[in-house]
């Protein structure tokens, strides 16, 4: 699927700063995320994970920084671009916090969705469409199976008719990856994907995201809390505290790391 | 000049009664964040109401006129007040957290409704008042002999509309009313948690921004002297886009910006054309939406993703 | 608040209830109802009419009693009590005509709610349960409406023809359909793309105006100017939405409208080109497709309907055809959106109105699918008004009022924002109820505000709102039932 690059990471963020008024939210973070691995960001509550999220995916712009995702040959300077650029020509991928999913619509439909660009160049922007060319239809019954693959994959083939907005929780975290990975990402960017999972969800979610880096040979962007699921999947992790960058390596290292003991439990502050 | 200062007079009339009508929209948005649509009719409202109790005042015999102008005060505050909270009580509260279009019809119904029920019970014919203050004040004279002039009225406009300001300000900041309703504007689930009565505290923001409204009724019928049913559709878009100037839940930014609305269409029609004096506002409606959505006086707002 | 307490302590907060309603009715209606300014020679008189404040009082006393006495479990008694509330509404002689209607409705409703508590032990469903239930009856219609819609489709075109069908009737039918093209124009901005626009009738405007210009300064012809009506208005739906799209909710939805106000201000004052206030008058009226006319002489060289056909000169010949103009045009918007609908760009739509973000997330340029949305019902709005101008010969700036706007918008959201039955239906209740009440013109746009409100309260979604998938991985009967046991679930 892709020729990635262990040399070239993925992404490079660099000096990256996100005031809101007089709140500095992140404060001179430098990062990279490879290619094929699973990079988690962790860090308590409040330490400008999200914010960072929205930065990279272009729905805030950074006050100072640096944001360069390249793949494919090509370089993308994330910073410039508009959120539905980053996402449609970087392929860059991401889920919400609090799950966005096209809760009216259908199960199947929000994957069709996802594949919006592609469907509508295939209907030479809905021309085709309305006189219902075959082109258009193949490409539909293309998007169609695909959707099926990844439906197949998060385990929601029976409810694919249901309304989305009717799935029980775990159902729509998992859709909502199944949507991400619809715009054939480069980057999936996963914001706290575990967060309110039981037990076996969570064990789940693992193994789709292993699966999704071992198969499909992209990046992987994880924020999370739950911390067997960062441990036991990421490649690389990067602790941040208060807008700042404290800790970064791999897991077994991190989670031996001083700093970042201090920062979660809080000795010195005592919170 | 002098044909200047006449009309900064005139705009400042004009726009304290637009700064009024919008203190109502700023304080309805900023506590549950819907456009009441509705509120020009009671503006309207008040303007009939006051137009009555004149008539009855003057039936009565009373024609001592700062009594007069009192009573007919209060007693439009006080109908328009009931109005304000009985819209509220019918039309939007059942729809509290409901999706965000339908209190928004529901006002437009409503105000369609009451358009239409003041001109089925009081005639489609616009009204005409005699003027109750007439007096004016000569400031200056120009040689060819236009006269630069201040009416009692204008005074007593713009006097009552400072007033009235500084009172609900110090209403907002400084009683446990003004703290439920700024805590409500903050996150009415958690004011709810915290004990504060919030249909309460609603209502009475309701109730308050239709008295003021009431009160720029009974100034519109006094300084003009002709009403009709229709006048607060375009009262309360112009107040509307007074607020959203000003900030919008910023009660010094409704004043702000009515005055600022009541200036430029003062010397629109002054300096350029009568007929497109409605253009104006809505022209500067769509510029400060489009270059400064947090208005004058307002904060910015953080897409929440 | 169901009464548990003893009877007569019951009874007596009931009557503190209900009187505290009448206290606010009274101060409701002291001035405005019971003292009617009339104008005279002398100035304004005010004429007394306190008879119909202390009657509305009374009716309003009665109806909050009734109501909080069947919370109280007596809805036996109260039924009866309604029951001759309403006969004697029927009966009685009213001061007005509203008093009446106030009675009878409100005896009505009362003499309902009893009659479901009697059944249920509770006057009123929940939201949810009456969500639930409406839900179900959209369904059932959507599905019907694949039966339904080709009978109507084909009622609709047999109707001319019908014996009752007189120049009144084929009128009506006009109007309806001019209504239900607008409704459906205006709702792939609503309904699909979640965005409230008030001021739909400046495309209406825009689109009367271009025709009625070209045709009366070039002397162009209807089916010329048809398509160049729709692109000007579309052209109009561009010009818009660049400045205004990126604004979000109740401040799209006003600037729109002020929009629309600058349209109807700059059509009244630009007199050199519009006319002003005075309007447009003869209008040319449509040929049969540029073959013949319809006027019993024909100009030289031309050639007259009824030649054509070989029938007897008539003038409802031209009225049947633009019947059937109309018609044509509103199935064609209709087809649109039920095509659209299974396309990219139409889901796109109806993602953007369920989660703008999210739609972004995707990499869906939202300004894009914005201003397709605005163009296409721009375009529609356009053909409806050239329609508009044709049919009436003459147009002012008094038909393009705000109210028109808030008539097409409450036919979109009344029937339940995206269906297609339900702007019909909403269409005829807004629309066609009215038109055949006539001679209560007066209360014409009365019932309509209250109407608006009455449908938000009870059914805030609108009265048909249900979405059927636009495509399906299962076969169609499994998928309804899985949504049967998902809402169950739900």
């Amino acid at each position: 699927m892709s020729e990635g690059n262990a040399a070239s990471p993925l992404l490079t963020v660099e000096h990256l700063t996100q005031r809101f008024g007089g709140l500095v939210a992140v404060s001179d973070v430098s990062f990279s995320a490879r290619d094929r691995e699973i990079t988690a960001i962790i860090g308590p509550n409040g330490a400008g994970k999200t914010t960072l999220f929205n930065c990279l995916t272009g729905f805030y712009t950074p006050t100072v920084g640096r944001l360069t995702a390249s793949h494919s040959g090509r370089t993308w300077l994330l910073e410039r671009m508009e959120a539905h650029e980053i996402a449609r020509q970087a392929r860059v991928a991401r889920t919400f916090q609090n799950v966005r999913l096209f809760g009216g619509m259908s199960v199947l439909e929000n994957l069709i969705v996802a594949q919006h660009n592609k469907l509508m160049a295939a209907s030479c922007f809905t021309l085709a469409g309305l006189f219902g060319l075959p082109s258009y239809r193949k490409a539909e019954a293309a998007a169609v199976e695909r959707a099926r693959y990844w439906l197949e994959r998060v385990g929601l083939v029976d409810v694919a008719d249901w309304q989305a907005g009717n799935l029980p929780y775990g159902a729509q975290r998992r859709l909502e990856i199944a949507r991400a990975m619809c715009t054939e990402p480069r980057l999936l960017c996963l914001d706290e994907p575990a967060a309110g999972l039981n037990p076996r969800e969570s064990a789940d979610l693992s193994e789709l995201l292993l699966f999704i880096r071992d198969h499909h040979a992209i990046g992987v962007l994880l924020i999370e809390h739950d911390m067997s699921v960062v441990m036991q999947i990421s490649d690389h992790v990067v602790v941040l505290d208060y807008g700042r960058k404290i800790s970064e390596g791999p897991s077994a290292q991190v989670r031996n790391d001083p700093a970042v003991i201090r920062a979660y439990l809080g000795e010195e502050e005592g919170a | 000049m002098e044909y200047f200062l006449q009309q900064l007079i005139n705009g400042l009339t004009l726009g304290a009664i637009y700064g009024l009508i919008a203190i109502g929209y700023t304080m309805v948005y900023g506590i549950i964040g819907m456009i009441n649509f509705a509120h020009g009719e009671i503006y309207m409202i008040g303007a009939f109401v006051s137009m009555i109790s004149f008539l009855v005042l003057g039936a009565a015999g009373i024609t001592w006129v700062p009594l007069a102008v009192a009573v007919v005060l209060v007693v439009a505050m006080l109908f328009t007040a009931v109005y304000g909270w009985t819209i509220e009580r019918i039309a939007y509260r059942p729809l509290r957290g409901s999706t965000r279009l339908a209190p928004l019809i529901s006002a437009i119904g409503m105000s369609i409704f009451l358009q239409n029920y003041v001109q089925l019970v009081q005639g489609a014919r616009v009204k005409a008042l005699p003027p109750v203050i007439s007096d004016v004040i000569v400031l200056a004279q120009r040689a060819d002999g236009f006269k630069v002039s201040i009416s009692y009225l204008q005074i007593m406009i713009i006097v009552l509309t400072t007033a009235l300001m500084i009172g609900f300000t110090q209403i907002i900041l400084r009683t446990p009313l003004g703290r439920a309703q700024r805590a409500c504007e903050q996150d009415m689930k958690m004011a709810s948690l915290l004990g504060v009565d919030v249909d309460r505290t609603i209502s009475l923001t309701f109730v308050m921004g239709a008295a003021l409204a009431g009160v720029a009724g009974v100034m519109v019928t006094m300084y003009y002297g002709v009403i009709d049913f229709y006048i607060g559709f375009l009262a309360g878009i112009k107040a509307f886009t007074a607020a959203v100037l000003g900030g919008i839940g910023s009660l010094p930014g409704a004043m702000l910006g009515g005055l600022t609305i009541g200036l430029i269409e003062a010397f629109w029609s002054a300096y350029f054309s009568v007929e497109y004096k409605d253009v104006a506002a809505f022209a500067i409606l769509v510029l400060v939406l489009i270059f400064r959505p947090t208005g004058l006086l307002g904060r910015p707002e953080i897409e929440k993703v | 608040m169901a009464g548990a307490g003893t009877p007569p302590s019951d009874f007596k907060a009931a009557l503190g209830e209900a009187a505290a309603a009448g206290g606010i009715a009274l101060l409701l209606t002291l001035p405005l109802v019971g003292m009617r300014t009339l104008e005279t020679s002398g100035g304004l008189v005010i004429h007394p009419h306190f008879a119909d404040v202390a009657l509305t009082v009374l009716l309003v006393f009665l109806g909050r009693l009734g109501l909080v006495l069947i919370e109280a479990g007596r809805g036996g008694a109260v039924l009866a009590a309604a029951a001759a509330m309403v006969a004697a509404g029927w009966l009685l002689p009213f001061p007005t005509e509203a008093l009446r209607g106030i009675a009878l409705a409100g005896g009505l409703v009362v003499a309902l709610r009893a009659g479901l508590a009697l059944r249920s032990r509770h006057s009123t469903l929940t939201q949810a349960e009456r969500d639930r239930r409406m839900d179900r009856v959209g369904a059932r219609l959507q599905d019907a409406s694949r039966l339904i819609g080709p009978v109507a489709v084909l009622f609709a075109l047999v109707l001319p023809f019908m014996p009752f069908a007189n120049r009144g009737v084929i009128d009506l039918g006009c109007l309806l359909l001019t209504y239900i093209m607008l409704g459906w124009g205006l709702n792939i901005v609503v309904g699909l793309a979640g965005l409230l626009d008030l001021g739909y009738v400046a495309f209406y405007a825009v689109g009367a105006y271009a025709y009625a210009l070209m045709a009366t300064t070039f002397g162009l012809g209807f089916w010329v100017c048809l398509p160049l009506a729709g692109i000007f208005a579309s052209l109009y739906g561009l010009m818009l939405g660049f400045p205004v799209l990126r604004l979000r909710g109740d401040y799209f939805a006003i600037v729109t409208l002020a929009f629309a106000e600058i349209v109807r201000i700059v059509l009244l004052n630009w007199t050199a080109v519009t006319n002003g206030p005075v309007g447009i008058a003869a209008i040319p009226r449509p040929s049969f497709f540029g073959i013949a006319d319809f006027t019993n002489s024909p100009a030289e060289g031309h050639l007259a309907f009824h030649q054509l056909f070989g029938l007897t000169f008539a003038p409802v010949h031209r009225i049947i055809f633009l019947y059937y103009v109309i018609l044509a045009l509103a199935l064609v918007v209709n087809f649109f959106t039920l095509r659209i609908r299974r396309l990219p760009l139409g889901r796109a739509w109806e993602a953007l109105r369920e989660d703008d973000i999210a739609c972004t997330a995707l990499g869906i340029n939202r300004t894009n699918i914005k201003l397709a949305a605005f163009a296409i019902a721009g375009m529609f709005g356009g053909f409806a008004g050239a329609f508009f101008a044709t049919r009436q010969g003459f147009i002012s700036p008094e038909s393009f009022t705000f109210i028109e706007s808030a008539i097409i918008l409450a036919v979109v959201v009344l029937g339940g924002m995206g269906s297609q039955v339900g702007v019909v239906i909403a269409a005829l209740l807004v629309v066609g109820l009215p038109e055949a009440f006539r001679d209560l013109a007066q209360y014409r746009m009365l019932a309509f505000g209250v109407g608006m409100v009455l449908i938000m309260l009870w059914r805030p979604r609108g009265l048909l709102a249900h979405r059927d998938p636009t495509i399906l991985l299962h076969l169609r009967k499994s998928a309804r039932q899985q949504q049967a046991e998902s809402e169950a679930r739900g």
